[in-house]
């Protein structure tokens, strides 16, 4: 226990020391803040407040924005080490491999949760504080924060997942910038391809579903987005699935999470140096 | 303290270890020899459990229920701390790893030299600072067993001292020690086992004093005669002892170590004509090259 609490820290002292946690947080601020200005701007009739309509916009941002954060943070942190010459020291520790991925795991999530507290939290105070909003408003804020911590640690344990099967750093950056682009990007439209080429409605509703829920990116996408009246607009193929209720959606995510750790945890006891 | 039988460790076709043997009891140093490629890393990594062996046995002493890594101290060959953070932080960041008190760090980094180095950040340090904070690493803990993968490429000689200075004291202190090196005349003396390496298996091990007796290369006695006296040493101009460099002023003498004694008394007959007299006993330098010429031969 004491050794992932060590590595742990080290992760978290990394991040701060090489600029990588002030970076997020500023990347998040200021992401948060422009999009809680400019919704600000009185632009024509709006029937939503503005909380609200920053809820929505931010999460539909973060759902790009919180990925590739989440993976610059962990997208090196096996290899990194591997390439430095300190994983083959460190592994001469009396710790288990376990340990290792499981400490790494946690810091680079305590990053990406105090970059999403303090640059989203500090927009969503300002919401507050210049607007007032009512209970429901900013609820549906923190869950927002809430979702897309979960999001990043999908994505941290994707990070990790790379790092343990790159042979090097290189090509780490190259498989993060290929899962990124495709689980955002072209899953969603070979989805909608796959459905429109289906003339004869070959594939089922629940299949069609299943492969929505299959994208941890798409889950947040139903979480965040389908339900609101405002959100319709901009929510992809998630607004065509029929949608689980908030708290197994959340689930779906955390199942992601777990299962792509166990793997990592299972392939880095068996690698060989 | 470690004992390996018989072994191997294939990477599919590829034999990097080959049916290797050997031992470490506390209180002995073992070196390594061996060119890059020969196999020590992998062993080294083998004796740590990051490779597993193909075939053979290896067995590690340490107290049951102990997790043996808590015993080992390992010195990679090439290794680079986070340059963002001090000595001092990275020297507590592993002893928190194998708990041990943090009160030893500052021991350590006064023991290589690194205290008032401590607070500066690792990248500033030159590469024989950062092997030495290695050195400080492997040590936390008192381990039983020291694992040195080339510890002192760029240590200036001064340093190299001051780091086999250390190693004896570990030893005393009933620490068994095995090293990888290719700096080997200055392993000469330092050492009680040699292990020659070529291709994954051992060619030889035993002592220095072994090895020279299994390698039977010659003995050179170097003669410098003074000026006009050169004709004393005619006489020698038979034997065989005398090899091509026989220059007017100074002549080399090649015997057996069992010959060296009786040689001596005879160029000593004829002490008045000598100026100086070196004796060099083969080196480690040249027992490796005759072994590893030897096991290159078909």
């Amino acid at each position: 226990m004491s050794a992932i609490i060590t590595i742990t820290t080290a992760e978290f002292q990394r991040a701060i020391r090489n600029r990588w946690a002030i970076a997020s947080i500023l990347l998040l601020a200021s992401l948060a803040f422009s999009l809680a200005l400019l919704g600000s701007a009185p632009i024509g009739d709006t029937r939503a407040s503005l909380m609200s309509i920053t809820t929505v916009s931010l999460s539909s941002l973060s759902l790009y924005l919180i990925p590739l954060v989440a993976l610059t943070i962990s997208f090196d942190a096996i290899v990194g080490e591997e390439e430095q010459g300190t994983l083959l020291l460190l592994l001469s520790y009396p710790i288990s491999r376990w340990h290792i991925i499981l400490g790494k795991f946690i810091g680079h999530l305590l990053v990406l949760l105090f970059a999403i507290l303090v640059g989203y939290g500090s927009a969503g105070l300002y919401l507050i504080v210049q607007d007032g909003s009512q209970t429901s408003e900013w609820i549906d804020y923190v869950q927002m924060m809430t979702s897309s911590l979960l999001l990043g640690a999908v994505f941290i344990s994707i990070g990790c997942l790379i790092s343990l099967l790159s042979k090097s750093r290189a090509s780490a950056i190259g498989a993060a910038v290929g899962v990124w682009l495709f689980m955002l990007v072209l899953y969603d439209l070979i989805l909608l391809g796959v459905l429109l080429a289906d003339k004869e409605q070959k594939i089922q509703p629940e299949l069609f579903n299943g492969l929505v829920l299959a994208n941890p990116a798409d889950v947040y996408r139903l979480y965040n987005l389908a339900g609101s009246d405002a959100a319709s607009m901009v929510s992809g193929v998630a607004n065509i699935a029929s949608t689980p209720g908030p708290n197994s959606l959340l689930g779906i995510m955390s199942i992601w999470v777990a299962v792509l750790l166990v793997i990592a945890i299972y392939l880095f006891s068996r690698k060989e140096l | 303290m470690i004992k390996l039988t018989q072994v191997s460790k294939n990477y599919g076709q590829h034999t990097v270890v080959d049916q290797v043997s050997f031992s470490v009891s506390p209180e002995q140093s073992v070196a390594i020899i061996g060119h890059n490629g020969a196999g020590k890393t992998t062993l080294m990594k083998l004796i740590l459990g990051l490779v597993r062996p193909s075939e053979g046995a290896l067995e590690i002493s340490t107290d049951p229920g102990r997790d043996p890594h808590a015993d080992i101290g390992f010195l990679p060959e090439t290794v680079s701390f986070p340059g963002e953070m001090t000595g001092n932080q990275v020297l507590r960041y592993y002893a928190k790893l194998k708990k041990v008190s943090l009160n030893q760090c500052s021991e350590l980094l006064e023991l290589v030299g690194l205290s008032t180095a401590a607070t500066s950040r690792v990248k500033t340090y030159s590469k024989g600072m950062r092997q030495r904070l290695g050195l400080a690493q492997a040590l936390l803990g008192n381990p039983k067993l020291l694992l040195l993968d080339e510890p002192t490429t760029g240590l200036d000689p001064f340093l190299r001292r001051h780091f086999y200075g250390i190693l004896r004291e570990c030893k005393t202190k009933g620490t068994a020690i095995l090293i990888s090196s290719h700096a080997l005349s200055e392993i000469e003396g330092e050492i009680d086992k040699i292990l020659i390496m070529r291709k994954g298996s051992v060619i030889i091990q035993g002592t220095l004093e072994q090895l020279r007796e299994a390698a039977q290369l010659p003995t050179q006695i170097h003669v410098e005669v003074l000026a006009g006296e050169e004709s004393r040493f005619a006489a020698f101009q038979q034997t065989d002892h005398l090899n091509g460099e026989n220059r007017s002023s100074s002549i080399t003498f090649l015997c057996q170590q069992s010959e060296k004694v009786e040689l001596m008394g005879q160029i000593m007959t004829h002490q008045k004509a000598i100026k100086n007299l070196q004796i060099i006993p083969p080196g480690l330098d040249d027992l490796y090259s005759h072994f590893v010429e030897q096991a290159d031969q078909p």
